[in-house]
């Protein structure tokens, strides 16, 4: 196990009661503000000090308070990448990335320099002092100076949430790298569907101190339940997808899934690379009969699979599309007009421009097993 | 106007010891203070900084005699030094670089304190989950971001040595060649006729000195800061 976390911990008047374990390569810490992503974090790195806690990393155990563990910070191993990036504004980037390297024995140094810089594309900035680089590019260093610590796992804190959406979309390639070859377990603390749609393997969602749900992202995500905190509208289903041709003509591209083929606008990808897709549950509409006549482009075929309860008015009809699975948010009235239920084979509509642009990410083949649960 | 005396000189050169040694003693000793009165919680803080600052505020003639009943030969602390160590501050140039350095300390420990408070310890933190022992923590985080502080407490610890009087008078009196530092010895030729001249002499060595070390200081803590924060 990755990470093993059992934590009760009372500051003021918030009370977190939290406990998961997650085995993800990029394990989500999602939830509104103040729902305890940031103290689980700390706790971890041994930033706060919980009431009561268990809390394990690789099967090393970082606290226990029924055993009086409590293994000092700078002897965790915990790397953690800041909101604010938090570079050493006394020295240049070399050495704040080479800071972590002064307490590690050299035996203990697996992080390549040059493959970090490399890998961060951060060599340009290496004689340069913090206080000079632009904010996407801080927190690159601060994600290098961190992994050349050598931890055993990354904690990243919101460290996008300084951004504009042009640096976040910068950044975000880095850190699927980061996933894909980084070899480094991390933990993202983050409040964007979005953002965990294109990243995570695993999420936890947290709600007002508890765990309301954890489990593979595929798995998470189609739940729309819990994020009610950040409006309904954010279930959706996440399958992945392989490019297969842009069309120049109309700018378009079009991938192709295991439910069957999407039109999406035209994307930078090249032919033959693997995604990871979002299909929000509220822009997908149900058709009893292959559809004629309608703009939208996507028309999958497929099983509802179950249909789960999301509003007063509205269901989320869980559909099984070729093996993909897509959930839908449609009204109760429809559900009852149409006669859904489960087994009933359907169309699922989705229209070419309700892809969420930045929840599309690149996903490595391991992670797309990862996925399915 | 002539150059100075031998007497004048001894007393530049004797002035720029006894404020080069209190200023360097009183260092580590006001780094220390500085951290336990702006990080420390502990009873008896607030008595502490009161103590600290009591020099600011007391008559410097009041602290001078202080020095004499505590530090002089009969004196609890200066009997048991002189018995053990052999260390003797009464009527030497060691009791004027004491007096000076009591003077100077609270100027020294409240320029140090207000950089600490303005060190983000955020980075100390983040310091730590990089694998820093927090005494590494200190040595090459906390320390080069408070540098500037430290200047300028330094110089203000100097400046004030060279300029003190009342407390040195009177702990150490004005002897030539041990304990006359310049202000007392401005102060000994405006008691004797004739002596205007030696009195302007040395005041402005005095000015000279003050504004060097007021320049060099700026030239440090501009240096500093630039490495701070640019």
């Amino acid at each position: 196990m990755i990470l093993d976390v059992d934590i009760r911990h009372q500051q003021g008047a918030f009370a977190l009661h939290a406990r998961f374990q997650s085995d993800g390569k990029l394990t989500a810490l999602f939830g509104p503000s103040g729902s305890g992503k940031t103290t689980i974090v700390n706790a971890v790195s041994g930033l706060v000090q919980p009431d009561h806690a268990r809390i394990a990393v690789q099967g090393r155990v970082l606290v226990d308070t029924k055993k009086s563990i409590d293994v000092p910070k700078h002897r965790r191993r915990i790397g953690y990448v800041f909101q604010e990036g938090r570079l050493f504004p006394h020295l240049s980037v070399r050495h704040n990335l080479l800071f972590g390297r002064w307490f590690t024995q050299r035996n203990e140094r697996k992080a390549g320099f040059d493959h970090v810089v490399e890998l961060l594309g951060i060599g340009h900035l290496l004689d340069r002092r913090p206080s000079t680089l632009s904010g996407g590019e801080k927190q690159r260093v601060a994600i290098g100076r961190a992994l050349l610590a050598d931890p055993q796992l990354l904690l990243m804190d919101e460290p996008l949430a300084s951004l504009d959406d042009a640096r976040k979309s910068e950044i975000y390639p880095y850190i699927e790298r980061l996933r894909d070859q980084g070899g480094v377990p991390i933990v993202l603390v983050s409040h964007s569907v979005a953002e965990i749609a294109r990243l995570a393997t695993s999420v936890v969602v947290l709600s007002e101190g508890r765990v309301v749900a954890s489990g593979p992202a595929a798995e998470v995500l189609r739940h729309t339940n819990f994020f009610e905190q950040g409006g309904l509208t954010e279930a959706g289903a996440l399958i992945e997808a392989r490019v297969l041709r842009h069309d120049e003509r109309y700018e378009l591209t079009e991938l192709q899934a295991r439910a069957g083929t999407l039109s999406v606008p035209r994307l930078p990808h090249p032919v033959g690379t693997s995604l990871r897709v979002r299909l929000r549950a509220r822009d997908i509409i149900l058709s009893l009969r292959a559809p004629e006549g309608l703009s939208a482009l996507n028309v999958l075929p497929g099983f509802i699979s179950s249909i789960d309860e999301a509003g007063r008015a509205s269901v989320d009809v869980q559909l099984d599309c070729g093996g993909d699975p897509v959930v839908a948010r449609v009204t109760r009235r429809s559900v009852e007009e149409l006669g859904l239920k489960s087994g009933l084979a359907v169309h699922a509509i989705i229209k070419s421009i309700a892809f969420d642009p930045e929840a599309l990410g690149v996903a490595g083949q391991k992670n797309i097993r990862n996925l399915r649960p | 106007m002539e150059g100075l005396s031998p007497e004048e000189w001894t007393a530049v050169r004797l002035s720029l010891k006894v404020a080069f040694v209190a200023m360097a003693a009183s260092l580590i000793p006001g780094i220390a203070i500085a951290f336990l009165l702006e990080r420390g919680r502990f009873w008896g803080r607030q008595a502490l900084d009161v103590l600290v600052h009591l020099p600011l505020v007391l008559p410097p003639v009041v602290v001078g005699w202080f020095l004499l009943i505590g530090f002089g030969r009969r004196g609890p602390i200066g009997a048991f030094l002189a018995e053990q160590f052999g260390i003797v501050f009464s009527f030497r140039w060691t009791g004027a670089a004491l007096a000076c350095a009591i003077m100077g300390f609270p100027l020294l420990v409240r320029a140090i304190r207000l950089s600490i408070a303005s060190v983000d310890r955020k980075l100390e933190d983040a310091a730590g989950t990089l694998g820093a022992h927090p005494a590494w923590v200190f040595g090459v985080v906390t320390l080069p971001l408070i540098l500037p502080g430290i200047i300028a407490g330094m110089v203000l610890s100097f400046a004030k040595a060279m300029g003190e009087f009342g407390a040195t008078i009177t702990f150490v009196s004005s002897i030539p060649g041990e304990t006359q530092t310049i202000p007392s010895a401005i102060y000994a030729y405006t008691q004797v006729p004739g002596g205007e001249g030696g009195a302007m002499r040395l005041t402005l060595v005095s000015i000279v000195i003050s504004i060097g070390a007021l320049w060099l200081s700026e030239w440090l803590a501009r240096r500093a800061r630039r490495r701070v924060h640019a």
